[in-house]
């Protein structure tokens, strides 16, 4: 199995965990989730930034959960939804992402990538990279460091990305 | 490879450890150069670290240590005594291992230096040891047997002929070569006298007997060195997220022991209560157990500054001693680092500017060496730790001038500080960052770092000055930053965790009580607590979760907190209990809210977050001053709207002028019958609390007697037959000032509109949509005062 993903990455291709948000399809690189876990109630944290869900605790670690769909200026969910949690190592810790469903892991070869068209509003383009051309969708490929971090929305425009 | 990098690892690990021995050690060893035990600690550690650099062929390494080594070898056979310039020498030595070490570490290699300057250093030393050694006859002797095995086999092929008879001479000349070879030829001649053949064999027993004392000299370093390693082998190292690790699952533990224990309570089932009883002891001594594990000794701090001081003080020419009490005294890990720093500066400012120099000293009557003593035990749960020394003190005039130059205090203010509060005016920011050293025996350099440091970590610092005494500093530290006892309390549905540290008391109002107790005057809340005044803050309304709903029937419940020497009061909806709760820091996204120190997971599972009793003060406008320039950025983010703005009181003055005074100067808001009213000279004072409240009414001080009516006059008791006064504290002064008619409290920005009309009028504002005067206090407490005389 490590052999099979050595010699797919030796061939350019990457691994992405997929999931979806309000229909649209996202993936990060798989080897920054750390794990997929069931929704637990969070603890809201008062004064924080919008994005910011709440704390959960992680097997004894508390955890700050973003919501992604704020953090891509996407339509609230409804309240009838669960979300999933992505646990993911970012470059500002570990960081829990909320998202509606969680897909497949997929392996993409880099010559369907492409990167974010100019009309999307540049701090959009700085968490959203771009995107793959899958079969039937476009996969959005999210920059995790970016995706976990506060400032990439409320500072986004002043700090250029 | 990866064999090798261990190896170096680990000899890398074990020589840092014994270099911060050494340098202990040899600063002992100064002040008691006999002492054989430590001679030989030194002596092996410095072979050691010889031996394996020979062996991991670090030749630079071993060439420093080997001439060390030798050094060491003739201060233990006692060819030379050691004097400051070796021990300089030697500690040199140690910095240069420690430098090789550090480049080992951080490329794998010695890298490139050169150390000839140090080595010959080293030998001129031994040099004129071996010029000295010339007088010291046992001395040649042994050292000829350590050194040269052939030298030792010179005697031999004399001794047949020295023969039997002549047994008596080698035994007298046999003191020359010490003690153990001493009996051996008695006792040979004894028993070998009659036979002339005899003579070769005591030569050989002679010679063994030689050869073997050296052997078991060796044989018992080597049993020592065996010995002090067994202590290091009880001992393992660990990496230390391993041990966050098992603290993490032990509060897993914990947690999981809660659930069981709440699960059991409920059931009838003896078998199950019994095991969880038991599951609860265990997990609770296991809880405590590997919240041992992250205790320091606060000795391993300490051990460094003997040397740091040797040092300091070789270079100002003073003479220093360190003196120590309580290093076993225990810290978490992360306290010790914390505080390390602030320790190490004030250690320095001590020697540097306290301690005077041996012939001033003396010339004041005191011990040509001056003493440091740093001292550390626990009490109430806390760990204090002073560092004192028996220098010059400060001088208190000088720190007066300066604060009051520099705008740190008025000048009237300094003029009614106690001299312990003076002194601890180093402490404030900006009080020494423009010159330095030189003024104010530059005490102050960062102190105000110092103080920050350790308030950061929940600590408090104190510090006393005995002019011509020397001066203490005495720190408060918590035991650990891991667990800490908290009260948690819930507002809005969630609970909060507010640090014991910061609680003084709970209040809890039912009822009537609820309704009239606290005084809601314009948004701005206070609560009458034994008589004074403490500013209200509804947590609700801090964390903008839900507004307070209008006061009806229910508990008001009032933590009162402590921040930066102000007290508040926290209202929340429901107390809950206090719990030592594992404190767990948030993430990065979150740093940036002042009012949360930290998160914490609660018996149930959940997340609670815990409370930062200062960032809440600050975001409330309570604590107003000094500190919030060293953190107004992580104030901006959640205090927006505060900005520059001040409490304050309101009131009418005569003819419906509107005035105000800060609340923070209000200690209490009374009703004085007219009739308690007594004149004394030409003031109106009241008997209040036991003692006599001078009162000032703010229509005569504002000088608006020429308009009074008749019967009003200075001298003429009040007709009213209650007055309205605030009791104002200023600058440690009491007074009533009495007005016509309490207004309000409001929070204004303090934008001067106009300059004042009048004196004993800072300026007026619109404050509440109407022109305000603000009173400047001093002045018309001062304007009272001088006017009274004149008046007679």
């Amino acid at each position: 199995m490590e052999l099979m993903t050595e010699l797919m990455t030796t061939t350019s291709t990457r691994q992405f965990c997929t999931f979806y948000l309000d229909h649209l399809l996202c993936g990060v690189e798989s080897q920054k989730i750390q794990e997929v876990v069931t929704y637990r109630e969070l603890r809201p944290v008062p004064l924080a930034p919008p994005v910011v869900s709440g704390l959960m605790n992680l097997r004894g670690q508390v955890v700050v959960a973003l919501e992604l769909r704020r953090q891509l200026e996407l339509p609230e969910r409804s309240p009838d939804m669960t979300p999933i949690c992505l646990v993911v190592r970012a470059a500002s810790g570990t960081v829990c992402l909320l998202a509606d469903e969680v897909g497949n892991v997929v392996e993409v070869e880099e010559q369907t990538f492409e990167p974010s068209p100019e009309t999307l509003s540049p701090r959009l383009r700085s968490v959203i990279l771009g995107v793959h051309k899958l079969e039937h969708q476009l996969m959005h490929v999210l920059d995790t460091d970016q995706a976990c971090e506060i400032q990439a929305i409320g500072q986004g425009q002043s700090s250029g990305g | 490879m990866n064999d090798s990098d261990d190896i170096v690892k680990e000899f890398l690990v074990e020589s840092y450890e014994n270099l911060d021995r050494l340098d202990r050690e040899l600063i002992t060893l100064e002040k008691n150069p006999n002492d054989r035990e430590i001679l030989g600690s030194v002596f092996r550690t410095i072979h050691t670290i010889k031996g394996t650099s020979g062996f991991l062929a670090f030749d630079k390494l071993g060439a420093v240590a080997h001439v060390g080594e030798s050094l060491l070898g003739r201060l233990r056979d006692g060819q030379l005594v050691l004097n400051p310039e070796i021990t300089t020498a030697l500690l040199a030595t140690v910095d240069a291992v420690r430098q090789i070490l550090a480049s080992i570490e951080a490329t794998g290699a010695e890298g490139e230096r050169d150390d000839s300057a140090l080595i010959s250093r080293l030998t001129r030393l031994q040099r004129v040891s071996e010029a000295a050694e010339v007088r010291g006859e046992s001395g040649v002797a042994a050292e000829r047997k350590a050194a040269a095995p052939e030298e030792l086999g010179g005697p031999k092929p004399d001794s047949p002929k020295i023969g039997g008879p002549k047994l008596g001479k080698s035994k007298m000349s046999s003191p020359k070569v010490g003690g153990p070879k001493l009996d051996s030829p008695k006792l040979d001649s004894t028993v070998e006298e009659p036979k002339p053949a005899a003579p070769p064999p005591p030569e050989i027993v002679v010679e063994q007997s030689a050869a073997q004392s050296a052997e078991v000299a060796d044989a018992q370093q080597v049993q020592q060195a065996a010995r002090g390693q067994s202590a290091s082998d009880r001992t393992i190292r660990l990496d230390v997220s391993l041990l966050d690790q098992l603290m993490n699952l032990v509060g897993e533990l914990v947690l999981a022991r809660n659930q069981i224990l709440q699960f059991a309570n409920s059931t009838e089932d003896s078998g199950l209560l019994a095991t969880s009883q038991r599951l609860n002891l265990i997990t609770s001594e296991l809880q405590e157990g590997v919240m041992k594990t992250r205790m320091q000794p606060i000795g391993n701090i300490w051990s460094k500054f003997p040397r740091t001081v040797r040092d300091l003080a070789l270079g100002c020419g003073k003479r220093v001693r360190v003196e120590m009490e309580g290093e076993e005294t225990e810290l978490d890990k992360t306290l010790i680092e914390a505080i390390k720093d602030p320790l190490t500066h004030l250690v320095r400012n001590s020697v540097d500017h306290g301690i005077e120099r041996p012939e001033v000293r003396q010339a004041a009557g005191k011990d040509p060496e001056g003493r440091l003593f740093l001292r550390a035990f626990h009490e109430g749960g806390q760990v204090n730790i002073e560092i004192s020394d028996d220098g010059a003190g400060l001088d208190q005039e000088r720190i007066r001038n300066k604060a009051v130059q520099k705008g740190l205090v008025s000048a009237d203010q300094a003029g009614r500080m106690s001299d312990r509060e003076i002194v601890n005016l180093v402490f404030l920011p900006g009080f020494s960052t423009a010159e330095k050293v030189t003024s104010v025996s530059g005490r102050g350099v960062g102190m105000d770092v110092v103080k920050t440091h350790i308030e950061k970590i929940g600590g408090t610092v104190d510090l006393q000055s005995k002019p011509g005494h020397g001066v203490m500093v005495r720190m408060k530290i918590p035991l650990t930053l891991a667990i800490i006892p908290a009260l948690i309390v819930t507002s809005a549905g969630e609970r909060y965790a507010v640090p014991q540290v910061n609680l003084l008391e709970l209040v809890g109002l039912d009822g009537e009580q609820a309704r009239k107790g606290i005084e809601t005057i314009h948004g701005s809340p206070v609560y009458r607590l034994r008589g004074r005044l403490l500013p209200l803050v509804h947590l609700k309304n801090a964390l903008q979760t839900t507004a307070v709903a209008a006061s009806g029937s229910g508990r008001v419940n009032i933590v009162v907190l402590e921040a930066d020497g102000r007290q508040f009061g926290l209202v929340v909806d429901e107390i809950n209990d206090t719990e030592e709760i594992v404190v767990k820091p948030l993430s990065k996204h979150l740093k940036s809210i002042a009012v949360y120190a930290g998160a914490t997971i609660m018996g149930d599972g959940k997340v609670a977050l815990i409370l930062d009793v200062l960032g809440l003060a600050q975001c409330s406008k309570i604590v107003t001053e000094g500190r919030e320039r060293l953190q107004d950025e992580a104030v901006q983010v959640t205090a927006e709207g505060a900005n520059g703005k001040q409490k304050l009181v309101l009131f009418a003055g005569r003819a419906g002028a509107r005035m105000a005074v800060p609340l923070e100067m209000l200690a209490r808001l009374e009703n004085i019958p007219g009739a308690q009213v007594e004149r004394s000279g030409n003031q109106w004072v009241t008997q209040y609390r036991g003692q006599i409240l001078p009162l000032i009414r703010v229509s005569h001080a504002l000088e608006e007697r020429r308009h009074l009516p008749p019967g009003e006059g200075v001298l003429s008791l009040p007709t009213t037959s209650t007055l309205q006064v605030l009791v104002l504290e200023n600058e440690h002064q009491t007074f009533g000032l009495v007005v016509n008619q309490i207004l309000d409290i409001v929070e204004s920005t303090l934008e001067p509109q106009s300059p004042p009309t009048r004196a004993g009028v800072l300026h007026s504002s619109v404050i509440a949509e109407r022109v305000t005067e603000l009173l400047d206090v001093s002045a018309l407490l001062h304007a009272g005062e001088a006017y009274e005389p004149a008046e007679a």
